[in-house]
């Protein structure tokens, strides 16, 4: 019977041979994914309190990044009580090497095939892999750990058909702002499959982006079938994989929900203004509003490829003087690797403020909060009321391009004249 | 089970953000609470009572996993969370913390007007409409979760049967 990759997936792992959408299923989990905030810090009394065990702690893997580097007593308390119980349960635990979704990928821990959980709303970002992946709460992930299954409602595939190539200055953020203004945040029970020559063209940092977003569409979690891209990222983490890569794509006659096809040639730059994704307009829509705060991080903006882009326009140029430019590597190695390559140098010389890696002010946790009546612009993936700080503040979404350019001229611009002028 | 309580009704996509606001997550939960949903609606914690009801339109809960944002309602007594749609995450975690959430798009309610909730029956009156509703049936296979009281309860009553066989 044909079936879409993440059918094939979930029958995989609840052991059927085919599942139809809609179907509620109970699956193994090939790995278990939980961070400070709603990890140990919040299951660890629940599983003493049940008196059970971690079901296998090879598939769990913990990741500190919401609370870092602690900046008080409840965040050093929150940090302390997660280092213990990873250590108590054998679990592998990344402590302060960056954000969980990006940590993840750099260890090969997400491969294509699996089945996963995450305690984290942005868990879809696995599917760049060729995985399955969901975001959960603690009470769930809970469950997770101790019977090593969850239960899923089989997602009806949405394919999302990118034909053509991106041009300079656009990005697979605009992608995913794009479809947010036009689909919506209320997508549910969809997964997204993203396919297409554009999106074939992408590296792994921009699918990354693509599937971590379809969060904000309110989907189940979004997929990218995996490809020799895919093979080469899982390689270069230092382990040899052996992926059947016929086995894991869509069969051409599958059930597809809707396809929605885009000519990605045609797509400009997007902005989302205050105070949701939702509010997606092509950057030539705008006035130049003038922005106090520049924020470039989180595990939907500032993975390598997002810090390039952001260098790409700052080369050579200053921070204006009437704004600030905030940079959080989303992850260590990815800071070192910037730092190898120059990017890190490109961008600190523009008068770029270097914060440390982890959510930081995407969570309204860290470094670089917004007061009443601030005007900020980010590469997060969120705009809500009050997320970045102050409940007065506003906050406008856009990608590594557009926010280095409003850096540069210090209101929101097209990112395309500046890199226009180098061309 | 019946729930009778004041409705507190709020529009579409109220977030995570909103319901659990970033800044106070390290707090206890009792100071947490006392933000919920300050951004749009200041006077929302002093003023919500035990047993009250809590109305939303599209997507309710949309954003973070942090299940906060079904604690904080809980926390201020929210008896049950009636919704046109909810977001996945949201809903699994009210029915795994025991907070009834119910979809019924039809639902019409006023701020302050009575409702009457049955979760386990799916249905909602308005008390001072007199108008009664169907709200969507929970799928059986959650049913066990909720009747238990959420997935703690669901868990250890698992765990002992595992341990009796």
């Amino acid at each position: 019977m044909a079936a879409t990759l993440t059918e094939k997936i979930i029958a995989r792992a609840c052991g059927r041979d085919a599942v139809k959408p809609g179907e509620i299923v109970t699956g193994r989990l090939d790995l278990l994914m939980m961070h400070d905030s709603g990890g140990p810090r919040r299951v660890a009394s629940r599983l003493e309190k049940l008196g059970a065990r971690v079901w296998d702690p090879d598939k769990v893997v913990v990741v500190s990044d919401h609370f870092v580097p602690a900046v008080d007593l409840e965040s050093a308390q929150i940090l302390a009580l997660t280092r213990n119980w990873a250590r108590a349960q054998g679990v592998r635990h990344y402590d302060m090497l960056g954000i969980c979704h990006v940590v993840l990928q750099e260890h090969g821990h997400v491969r294509p095939g699996m089945f996963c959980v995450g305690g984290d709303s942005h868990s879809p970002s696995g599917g760049a892999f060729g995985a399955f992946m969901v975001g959960m709460g603690a009470t769930d992930i809970t469950g997770a750990l101790v019977t090593g299954e969850v239960w899923v409602r089989v997602p009806t595939t949405t394919r999302i058909q990118l034909d053509g190539r991106l041009a300079r200055g656009v990005s697979a953020k605009d992608v995913m702002l794009m479809l947010c203004g036009t689909l919506g945040m209320g997508n549910e029970g969809q997964v997204f499959e993203f396919g297409g020559a554009a999106v074939g063209a992408l590296s792994m940092h921009e699918r990354l982006t693509l599937c971590n977003m379809t969060a904000e569409l309110g989907a189940v979690t979004g997929i990218v079938p995996p490809d020799a891209t895919t093979v080469a990222a899982l390689e270069a983490t230092g382990q040899s994989f052996g992926v059947d890569l016929a086995a894991w794509q869509s069969d051409p006659d599958a059930g597809f929900g809707a396809v929605h096809r885009h000519d990605a040639a045609t797509l400009a730059p997007q902005v989302a203004a205050p105070h949701s994704p939702a509010n997606s307009r092509p950057v030539t829509d705008y006035e130049p509003i003038a922005i106090d705060q520049c924020y470039i991080g989180a595990c939907t903006g500032a993975k390598l490829d997002d810090l390039r882009m952001a260098a790409e326009v700052l080369k050579g140029r200053k921070v204006a003087t009437t704004t600030r430019l905030l940079i959080a590597p989303a992850s260590a190695a990815m800071t070192n690797q910037a730092a190898a390559e120059g990017t890190l140098a490109t961008l600190t010389a523009a008068g770029a403020i270097l914060l440390p890696s982890g959510c930081g002010a995407c969570a309204g946790m860290g470094a670089g909060m917004l007061g009443d009546s601030e005007v900020g612009i980010s590469t997060t993936a969120r705009n809500f009321k009050g997320r970045m700080g102050s409940t007065h503040s506003q906050v406008y979404l856009a990608s590594p391009y557009a926010v280095a350019a409003a850096a540069v001229k210090g209101v929101i611009c097209d990112p395309r004249e500046l890199l226009e002028e180098w061309a | 089970m019946k729930l009778t309580g004041r409705a507190f009704v709020f529009g579409d996509r109220i977030d995570t953000d909103l319901l659990a606001p970033g800044p106070y997550m390290r707090q206890p939960l009792d100071v947490l609470a006392a933000h919920c949903l300050e951004a749009i609606d200041p006077g929302f914690a002093a003023e919500v009572r035990p047993g009250d009801i809590v109305v939303g339109g599209e997507s309710f809960g949309v954003g973070s996993s942090r299940e906060q944002a079904v604690q904080a309602l809980a926390k201020l007594g929210v008896g049950a969370i009636i919704a046109k749609s909810f977001a996945r995450i949201f809903y699994r975690n009210a029915l795994n913390l025991g907070v009834p959430a119910l979809v019924c798009p039809q639902l019409q309610a006023e701020r302050g007007q009575r409702i009457e909730v049955q979760p386990i029956e799916g249905r909602v009156v308005n008390l001072d409409t007199g108008r009664e509703y169907r709200c969507d049936p929970i799928p059986a296979q959650l049913m066990e979760i909720v009747t238990a009281g959420g997935l703690m309860p669901w868990l250890e009553q698992k765990l002992a049967r595992e341990r009796q066989a």
